[in-house]
């Protein structure tokens, strides 16, 4: 029956994949965090897109909030307001977050970082700290607002009828309209504005030998199309080109050669700020150095991103970002 | 005169035309360009983390073809290539075991189609009709036929424990998606996937290999595929209690909603396919599907649901697959309120919206499969309305 395929999982190998936790505690570790480490942490890794408090930010989801709304139109869904089991948040903030850098964080952050989401929903007091030992004591608000499928029950009974086939009723009258909404996107002249033969070259476009000279007068445009792929994983938080707006980071338009911290009605860092103060200018170097580790180059500013490692990268996507001045 | 197209020697006669390798793997031409996944912007914070839509409008006969089926990502979509690819089986097993990709094509394969269904999809019309478009009101679909390695004959080789009753199926991906099956399921049809209409899954669809779970929601679908560990209870992940779960009017959640009921939609005429012919002949086609079973039948009105005429169906309906449906209208050139009505295996009768709303309310989100209305006008045009 069994065709002997495949190799027995090592033990260090099924403990490098499997890292979720159920809400019986299994898989938790041991370790803990407090709400006043959380709040530094959170600054750190996670405010760019669930804000300082947890509100959220823009379309990225909010965590705190929404208490009692579940039956309201709209309801405002928070780890507060309605999952129902903590694991859930400490499973997931260790092994899908941050966005972008996912998996790095450790044990004692991850308890830090939830007994924070604890605290912005008013669920503990600003002196807690969770650990393995009193995980399973968290009350959850809306741990019993779920019920299983129920489908079979209430709705396939009404569901089942032999269906009317004539004259089934007197009139037919709009009652609504997704003209008087008008939110479709407009896809009248989008068709073959992008070809895919246009995406191929980029694709195909070889990595440098070496980074170009620092101050190059013409853009090469295979490192322009190369660092239009790289920017792929700036684009999370970052928009560039004509219309482009501030999102979860600032607007990139002209940034090669303009002084940091500039772009109008983006909140900035206290660190970007300051090092705007002190003259700081996005040149080649500058940059570069920026993008190879933002968290070592300005502790403590915004941008939640792990940098990039290769030099060429860090080139290519200059060079991008250069050639929408 | 005659038609110059006719009566003039056109350049394509003439002359010469593209040889064999000008494009080694072959795209559309250019003329349907306009024939490619859409997304809705202000629908969510990043394309990272988003979806977007097939164009269901535009397409006949039932397969999705790969480069135009809806994609939805976490944490975008990522390279794996191959040689890279590992999948593990742990927990509640005789012998954890891992395999690589080449493991995977050793063993016994099969061939299903399947559609696909995001949970979500429809999920904006649950408030009112909002988005002009089959497109985009029920986008979030594909069906492909998928070749692989059934889930159970992979548990199989582990071996599960007696005290296993559930698996739970994690990606590759930054997201981790992980969702927890109850081990009935991954033993009856679940199929561990590396190919889609007869070629390699595509990167967004999860490439090198897939989860294929019949007849339910899309999000349990996990692609790039690493991780199946079995366990006696489930793992309530953040995708099976935060999201995919469905609130009803007294603020209760239903949970565990994986079958996705059967729907149907008018994909031509539609807002983004106007008739543009006149009166006379019409072909009105459209798509039907039911998680539970095959598509038994779809009914068919053209005034909103007063009077309802049998569609023929392209092919008898196939379990878990979608079904194409054809009704040949002759056309009298005054407005239209087009709907269709799936019927499946079951029993079960695709319900008007406000049946939904009645059981479910507003908040739902996820799971709408009411009867969807287009008003055609005199123009030809359509528009997505409701009705009394």
């Amino acid at each position: 029956e069994k065709l002997g395929l495949g190799r027995p999982a090592l033990p260090e190998e099924v403990a490098a994949w499997d890292k979720d936790v159920r809400p019986d505690g299994l898989g938790l570790p041991d370790g803990s965090g407090s709400v006043e480490d959380g709040e530094m942490i959170f600054a750190d890794s996670c405010a760019v897109c669930h804000g300082d408090f947890a509100e959220g930010v823009g379309n990225w989801p909010k965590l705190a909030g929404g208490a009692n709304t579940l039956d309201h139109a709209d309801p405002l869904k928070t780890v507060g307001s309605y999952w129902p089991y903590l694991s859930t948040t400490w499973d997931y903030v260790h092994r899908s977050m941050p966005f972008g850098d996912a998996q790095t964080l450790s044990a004692d952050e991850v308890y830090a970082i939830v007994a924070y989401i604890l605290y912005s929903n008013d669920l503990v007091e600003d002196d807690f700290v969770l650990s393995k030992e009193n995980f399973l004591e968290v009350e959850m608000p809306n741990a019993d607002g779920f019920i299983v499928d129920d489908r079979e029950e209430t709705e396939l009974p009404l569901f089942t009828a032999e269906p009317c086939m004539e004259n089934c009723k007197d009139t037919v009258e709009v009652t609504m309209r997704a003209a008087v909404l008008d939110v479709t996107p407009d896809i009248g002249e989008e068709a073959a504005a992008e070809t895919p033969a246009e995406a191929e070259v980029a694709e195909a476009a070889p990595a440098a030998e070496e980074p170009p000279a620092a101050e190059t007068a013409a853009l090469d445009p295979e490192m322009v199309a190369k660092g239009e792929k790289v920017f792929k994983k700036c684009k999370a938080c970052h928009q560039v080109g004509e219309g482009a707006k501030n999102r979860t980071g600032p607007v990139l338009n002209g940034v090669f050669g303009r002084t940091a911290g500039m772009v109008d009605g983006f909140k900035y860092s206290k660190v970007m700020a300051a090092a705007a103060d002190d003259g700081l200018v996005w040149d080649h170097e500058t940059l570069s150095a920026y993008l190879e580790n933002p968290k070592a180059y300005l502790p403590k500013n915004k941008m939640s991103f792990a940098g990039l490692k290769k030099e060429e990268d860090r080139a290519a996507v200059i060079a991008y970002l250069r050639s929408f001045d | 005169a005659g038609d110059p197209l006719i009566t003039e020697i056109q350049p394509w006669a003439q002359g010469l035309g593209e040889g064999v390798d000008a494009t080694p793997y072959g795209l559309p031409i250019k003329y349907e360009g306009d024939v490619v996944r859409r997304n809705v912007e202000w629908l969510t914070a990043d394309t990272i983390s988003s979806i977007n839509f097939t164009p269901i409008h535009a397409l006949d006969g039932t397969i999705t073809p790969q480069g135009c089926a809806f994609e939805r990502h976490h944490s975008g979509a990522i390279e794996l290539r191959k040689e890279d690819y590992r999948l593990m089986i742990n927990g509640l097993v005789d012998t954890p075991l891992v395999f690589t990709y080449a493991d995977l094509e050793r063993f016994p394969r099969v061939t299903r189609t399947y559609f696909l269904e995001c949970a979500a999809n429809t999920g904006m019309e649950w408030a009112g009709a909002q988005l002009n478009g089959s497109q985009f009101t029920h986008g979030m679909i594909h069906n492909m036929e998928y070749t692989g390695v059934t889930l159970r004959t992979l548990l199989e080789e582990a071996g599960v424990k007696p005290e296993g009753k559930w698996v739970m199926v994690e990606g590759a991906d930054a997201s981790s998606n992980a969702r927890s099956i109850p081990l009935e399921k991954a033993m009856d049809d679940c199929l561990v996937a590396f190919k889609a209409n007869g070629e390699a899954l595509r990167m967004e669809h999860g490439y090198p290999v897939r989860l294929c779970v019949p007849g339910w929601e899309g999000n349990m679908w996990v692609k790039w595929l690493r991780r199946i560990e079995v366990g006696d209870k489930p793992w309530e992940s953040r995708e099976e209690t935060s999201k995919y779960t469905d609130t009803l009017e007294d603020g209760t959640s239903r949970k565990w909603t994986w079958v996705m009921d059967a729907k149907s939609v008018v994909t031509s005429p539609s807002p983004q396919m106007p008739i543009t012919h006149g009166k006379g002949p019409l072909v009105i086609t459209g798509l039907a599907w039911s998680g539970r079973g095959a598509i038994a039948r779809v009914d068919v009105s053209v005034d909103g649901g007063k009077n309802w005429k049998e569609a023929r169906l392209a092919a008898p309906g196939q379990d878990m697959a979608l079904t194409r449906f054809y009704l040949d209208h002759d056309w009298d050139g005054s407005e239209m309120f087009l709907q269709s009505r799936a019927i499946d295996s079951t029993g079960y009768v695709q319900p008007t919206k406000t049946q939904l709303r009645e059981v479910r309310g507003l908040n739902s989100i996820y799971h709408n499969n009411c009867i969807q209305t287009w008003w055609v006008k005199p123009s030809g045009e359509a528009e997505n309305v409701e009705v009394s």
